[in-house]
């Protein structure tokens, strides 16, 4: 593992009116590393994430992404998204372009590709998420599993050095879910960073590197998968996973 | 038996014309069209008043369309302004869509041709004089740009949230997200009430007959009043409009299904 962290989060706190959404988090996470956040509803996941690209502004702490202090509202912060791929639990494609347009418009406007080299790149992400043959479809006709996989296509024409998954596959009918998985298990075997929220124990088990167990806006439990599943150490871990596993 | 052998028989009748959903407005206007047209073409008085007052429908299309250009400009930017975080910007916007929104269109219409004409007059000492009818498309557009503003936010904020956070994930600022996701896909929303507010300035484009300005309306009048008949005159007037805004609204039926089908 790579000594200098490509995350850094150091004493996050985030409030929204009087909730607390994340209160004095800190983590790290290294390059090609798979981090997986589990925990309850509510409990700060999705807040921490959008923290980490800016879509949140935290009320207190820092967050260092591949040497930019996003924190900082001097820094631009384009340019950090451009280096970090987000995928939505609802997808968020844009409706009114195809798939090709998706995943290059982006690419042209971002980072200034022409119009050939941008959907060069765009055939060959769609290809590597295993849907080339829907390129000129539109959001609409394709299914829930197809319509993530554009999205996954999409930020990864960004060419990012970091992929963060927000429960990718919560909206997801089941026989949709492991088409997904299998795109995220091969990009983690590429040796991609990611941070991902997700409670697909599947995608834990064979992709993840450190876990990460959040509940009330703090980190309860930081540990291997192993660790985790055989030999948790606080009872609020123990009474998550009695609950999401059979 | 036979009852009811017939029975099936008109039923079956029934359901090759769906009488419900004939477009019953439709055909109406359609019949009183034929007869209005016939019955005006046909009649000496009714040609001389028409060729009279079709004169002014070219300054009434040419008003229309020029303010509801500026108007669509002011709109937009009025837009952008109302769901902008900047407190001055949506302050200032606001206030113009508050103050002008509170105001009849035709005090609007007299403030810009005989306050604010003369006062830009006086205040460029005569090097900038607008004519009476750039004044008044000025009013009309201002006026409208107010409605159109609430109609561009409305269309803005019909947009999933996410939708602007996706382009913005990948690194495009607010302009270009506002540019490449959200107005092309609030624009679809909008045109219906857009096409509706551009027949509504089509109406109220004949409010400038009040600074004299020869359009359609103030057309009829001067027939009337030299004829001292307003039947005629009157008849013709409301006609012109009558079909300039049903040609608008089979537009906006048209813009709505094609929209329907891209969905």
């Amino acid at each position: 593992m790579a000594s200098e962290p490509i995350i850094q989060i150091r004493e996050l706190h985030k409030r929204f009116g009087h909730v607390d959404a994340v209160r004095g988090v800190s983590l790290e996470v290294y390059p090609a590393e798979v981090v997986v956040i589990i925990g309850p509803s509510g409990s700060g996941k999705s807040t921490l994430l959008r923290c980490i690209n800016g879509l949140e502004t935290p009320d207190s702490g820092t967050v260092i992404v591949d040497g930019f202090l996003v924190t900082d509202p001097r820094t631009d912060i384009n340019k950090v998204r451009a280096e970090v791929g987000m995928v939505f639990q609802l997808f968020n494609l844009f409706p009114h372009l195809t798939a090709l347009g998706n995943v290059t418009l982006a690419q042209r406007v971002v980072r200034k590709r022409s119009k050939e080299e941008a959907e060069a790149v765009a055939m060959e992400q769609l290809t590597k998420v295993g849907i080339p043959e829907k390129a000129h479809a539109y959001p609409g006709q394709l299914s829930g599993g197809q319509q993530q996989r554009v999205a996954i296509a999409r930020a990864l024409a960004m060419e990012p050095k970091i992929m963060m998954f927000d429960e990718p596959t919560s909206a997801l009918d089941p026989e949709m879910i492991k088409e997904v998985l299998d795109v995220m298990l091969d990009l983690a075997k590429e040796g991609m960073t990611m941070v991902v929220v997700s409670h697909e124990m599947g995608f834990v088990k064979a992709a993840a590197d450190r876990m990460v167990f959040i509940d009330e806006g703090r980190i309860v439990e930081e540990t291997t998968p192993e660790q985790l599943f055989t030999n948790p150490q606080h009872e609020r871990t123990k009474l998550f996973l009695s609950k999401i596993l059979y | 038996m036979m009852n009811s052998e017939v029975g099936k028989v008109r039923r079956n009748v029934a359901s090759l014309i769906p009488w419900g959903r004939v477009p019953w407005w439709a055909v109406i206007i359609g019949v009183l069209g034929i007869f209005v047209g016939y019955s005006v073409l046909s009649s000496e008085a009714y040609l001389k008043v028409l060729s009279f007052v079709l004169q002014g429908v070219k300054l009434t299309l040419q008003t229309t369309l020029l303010a509801f250009a500026l108007a669509l400009l002011l709109g937009l930017i009025g837009g952008l302004g109302r769901v902008s975080r900047n407190p001055i910007l949506y302050a200032i916007v606001t206030l113009y869509v508050e103050v002008i929104r509170g105001l009849p269109m035709l005090v609007i219409i007299l403030y810009t041709g005989f306050v604010i004409g003369p006062w830009i007059r006086d205040a460029t000492g005569g090097a900038f004089d607008p004519p009476m009818l750039q004044r008044a498309i000025i009013g009309l557009g201002f006026g409208y740009g107010a409605y159109l503003t609430e109609v561009y936010r409305a269309g803005i904020q019909s947009i999933h949230r996410g939708q602007m956070e996706a382009a913005r994930s990948l690194g495009m600022t607010y302009f270009q997200a506002m540019r490449y996701i959200i107005l092309p896909q609030a624009f679809r929303v909008i045109l219906p009430p857009l096409v509706n507010d551009l027949s509504a300035l089509l109406k109220d484009s004949s409010l400038i007959s009040v600074i004299a300005l020869p359009e359609l309306l103030q057309m009829g009048r001067l027939y009337a009043s030299r004829t001292f008949r307003a039947f005629e005159p009157y008849n013709s007037v409301a006609l012109l409009y009558l079909v300039m805004t049903l040609v608008l609204s089979s537009l906006s039926r048209v813009l709505e299904r094609r929209m329907r089908i891209g969905e």
